[in-house]
């Protein structure tokens, strides 16, 4: 157990060092990726209401087909694809070579799964939220956008929020799969060291743990937010948007 | 006209995707099996034998699928490859070596621990009125369970169900990368000899059809199940959400 | 809703990082290695590259007189990886191979050497041709030139396909597969190591043109023919000089570059 616990270690003879920045690297590329699904999947969620038949079929098509495709294949074709697609676009306006590294081909894919999901969670809040709210809005003289911004949104929120904190565990652990791809993240850099020492269990058991850890933090944050959100509910009966809803 | 690339590399695709449909089949029902006892162990009134379940419940939800197929591949290996002698000995061996044991192993334990939290929360989900009531008229505990609490949790875990088979085939791709030549495994076979990325969409095409299929079956069991609470032509609320897969 | 779409489209661009890279006056080379094959390439403790194509890449440079930059990639991205302009050249133990060439461009070879099988010490096994080798499993890492000799001279083997070597060697050591193939050098370095003790090499195998090729060069986009020139001066010139012997001598007790 001693000698297991060396190789845990800092420093050149120690993995501690590198699994620990595999781990913050999965950690910053979550963080990255949740502002980018999430404006995405509200975008597709006004998409879905939207009067244009056009924007409501792609908002559907987006997201049959970004939640019934799996996460690795989906990083496959964006890592590979997308910068063909890329490198296409650009050189219709410029000669200069473009660069997509890994950590952004890595955002941008799982950005646009997690804007799929994220989005059926803010179309099941809207649809939650009663045509009175609106009516109301509209009959107080407000314009659409600040009905949107002062009445809806805050509601939207709320409701939406436990489905949205069940997305980021589920983002939290989707970044194990661009270690398929090159970036060294936690799962990466835990089979890197499990490549040199032959200690899989060890190492992977390791890796597992600090997911766990992440995981639970995050459950920590989660309950703190949604008890601010809830600020408002208290002594009510509330209504949520739970993700069973939204099937 | 069949593409070159389909010509040369069509069959082994279905191939994979057999072996595809076998790992999720025989994985999802050994998961339903293990999540019997831990629903049973979750809604105990046993303290210790709750938080088992809870712990493992939180485990097997809490980290990725991807470090759990390494942690039962090389880890589990490892231990196995210490007795292979013995195991070679009493016939195991033809199976602890091959990797889509591993896969199979690892996709249950995972999904056990999902499918025992849909059915926990289905049961939950049955109106304390109805426990009363059935106990009341008399009934055992099991046959109020199978006959009374079973059929209305029944409708209410159909569709997590459903959406827990559709995230066992999006993340059965990951097989592959413990050499299993399921579907993503010939797919990335035919792509590392081509480098024609068109098959990987080929292989998207492939698996939005299972999911597809099993979205349709779903829908018709749902409305199989749920025909009591139908009133001329209105849909049920699970029917007019509609199945999307979506992450719990 | 215009403006919606309009803001939808610039969000996916902006994320995309998008900036001109500055290349094709080459006073930078951009070079991918997958570093999962000592002796060639590795990582040591400190995630630095480390290996003999190491070495060579680092006096190419220097001969060039270019500074080079060093991606650590993935093997089954590596070849996509190059088109996609992520890098310049793949200095990775690359085979020129007639099947690669449909994709890229290779310089001259900078070494060649033979394939080989490793099993555990204790193997029954006696040889390395296809009539002893039928119906084992046989390790091989994915994409390489090793995997497709064992498709087409072991078609009674049953085949795994790994990542990188290191998952190749774990089911080696821990009895799952039966024998490994890949280069005579790497797996000649592994069993001698710690972490190999538990194998030997049962025997080179005899090399198939068409599919080995003619040795290990750097791979360039076609396009690039400038930069392949350039390289294949300076392979010419670090073997003329010495520095090639050098580099040979600190990891190998024959010829590399082969005959």
């Amino acid at each position: 157990m001693a000698d297991l616990l060396q190789l845990l270690s800092y420093g050149p003879t120690g993995w501690g060092d590198e699994i620990l920045s595999g781990a913050s690297l999965t950690v910053r590329l979550a963080l990255a990726t949740l502002p980018v699904g999430l404006l995405l999947g509200f975008l597709l969620a006004l998409a879905r209401r939207s009067r244009a038949r056009f924007l409501r079929g792609f908002s559907e098509v987006f997201s049959t087909v970004f939640r019934g495709i799996p996460e690795l294949l989906m990083i496959f074709i964006i890592y590979f694809g997308g910068q063909k697609l890329l490198q296409f676009i650009v050189s219709r306006f410029s000669d200069s070579p473009v660069e997509v590294n890994a950590f952004v081909a890595g955002m941008i894919a799982l950005g646009l799964i997690h804007a799929a999901y994220s989005g059926e969670v803010f179309t099941a809040a809207f649809n939650a939220i009663p045509s009175g709210q609106w009516e109301g809005g509209a009959a107080i003289g407000l314009r659409k956008f600040q009905v949107m911004r002062l009445i809806i949104f805050p509601q939207l929120v709320r409701l939406a929020l436990p489905a949205l904190a069940n997305l980021w565990l589920v983002l939290i652990k989707d970044t194990a799969y661009v270690s398929a791809i090159a970036l060294n993240d936690l799962l990466r850099q835990t089979s890197v060291a499990v490549g040199t020492t032959k200690e899989p269990f060890f190492f992977y058991a390791v890796a597992c743990l600090l997911y766990l850890l992440m995981s639970i933090v995050s459950s920590v944050g989660i309950s703190a937010i949604e008890r601010w959100s809830e600020r408002s509910q208290r002594g009510r009966a509330t209504v949520r948007v739970s993700a069973e809803a939204a099937i | 006209m069949i593409p070159d690339l389909l010509v040369r590399h069509g069959a082994r695709l279905l191939h994979g995707l057999l072996i595809t449909l076998e790992l999720v089949a025989i994985s999802g029902v050994i998961g339903a099996l293990l999540a019997i006892p831990l629903t049973i162990g979750r809604l105990s009134k046993n303290r210790f034998v709750s938080a088992l379940a809870f712990g493992y419940v939180y485990f097997f939800r809490g980290t990725p699928l991807l470090a759990q197929l390494f942690l039962v591949y090389y880890g589990v290996g490892e231990f196995a490859g210490q007795y292979a002698p013995q195991l070679k000995a009493m016939g195991l061996w033809v199976y602890l070596r091959d990797a889509f044991y591993y896969a199979v192993l690892a996709f249950a334990l995972n999904t056990a621990a999902y499918q025992a939290e849909i059915f926990r929360g289905a049961i939950s989900s049955v109106a304390r009125g109805q426990w009363e009531a059935a106990l009341s008229l008399g009934l055992h505990r099991l046959p109020l369970l199978w006959k009374v609490i079973a059929p209305q949790a029944a409708i209410v875990a159909l569709r997590p169900l459903g959406n827990e088979l559709i995230l066992l085939i999006k993340a059965s791709a990951i097989a592959s990368i413990v050499t299993v030549l399921d579907l993503m495994g010939e797919t990335r076979l035919a792509f590392s000899r081509s480098y024609d990325l068109s098959i990987y969409f080929y292989a998207a095409i492939l698996y939005l059809v299972m999911v597809e299929v099993i979205r349709r079956l779903w829908n018709a069991m749902d409305r199989r199940l749920t025909r009591h609470l139908r009133r001329e032509s209105r849909p049920t609320p699970t029917e007019a959400a509609g199945l999307v897969p979506v992450i719990e | 809703m215009r403006i919606l779409t309009g803001l939808a489209t610039a969000t996916v661009l902006a994320a995309f990082a998008v900036g001109p890279v500055m290349a094709k006056d080459w006073t930078t080379v951009r070079i991918a290695m997958d570093a999962t094959y000592p002796p060639f390439e590795s990582l040591d403790a400190s995630s630095q590259i480390v290996g003999f194509d190491k070495d060579i890449a680092d006096a190419l440079c220097a001969q060039m007189k270019v500074t080079c930059e060093f991606t650590n990639q993935a093997w089954d991205g590596i070849i996509p990886g190059l088109l996609a302009n992520k890098y310049d050249a793949i200095l990775s133990s690359m085979s020129i191979t007639e099947e690669r060439k449909q994709q890229i461009d290779f310089t001259a070879k900078y070494y060649n050497t033979p394939p080989a099988i490793a099993v555990p010490s204790d193997s029954p096994l006696k040889g390395v041709t296809a009539e002893d080798l039928k119906g084992i499993t046989l390790g091989a890492q994915t994409a390489t030139t090793h995997s497709n000799y064992a498709q087409a001279h072991f078609p009674d083997a049953e085949l795994k396909i790994y990542p990188s070597p290191d998952e190749y060697k774990l089911d080696l050591s821990n009895g799952r597969l039966d024998a490994a193939i890949d280069d005579v050098v790497v797996l000649d370095e592994w069993t001698k190591s710690d972490a190999g003790k538990c194998c030997k090499i049962l025997g080179v195998l005899p090399v198939d043109p068409v599919i080995n090729g003619a040795g290990a060069g750097v791979g360039i986009r076609k396009e690039d023919t400038d930069l392949k020139a350039a390289f294949d001066k300076a392979i010419e010139a670090i073997r003329a000089d010495g520095t090639y012997k050098k580099i040979n001598d600190k990891y190998f007790s024959f010829d590399a570059y082969g005959s």
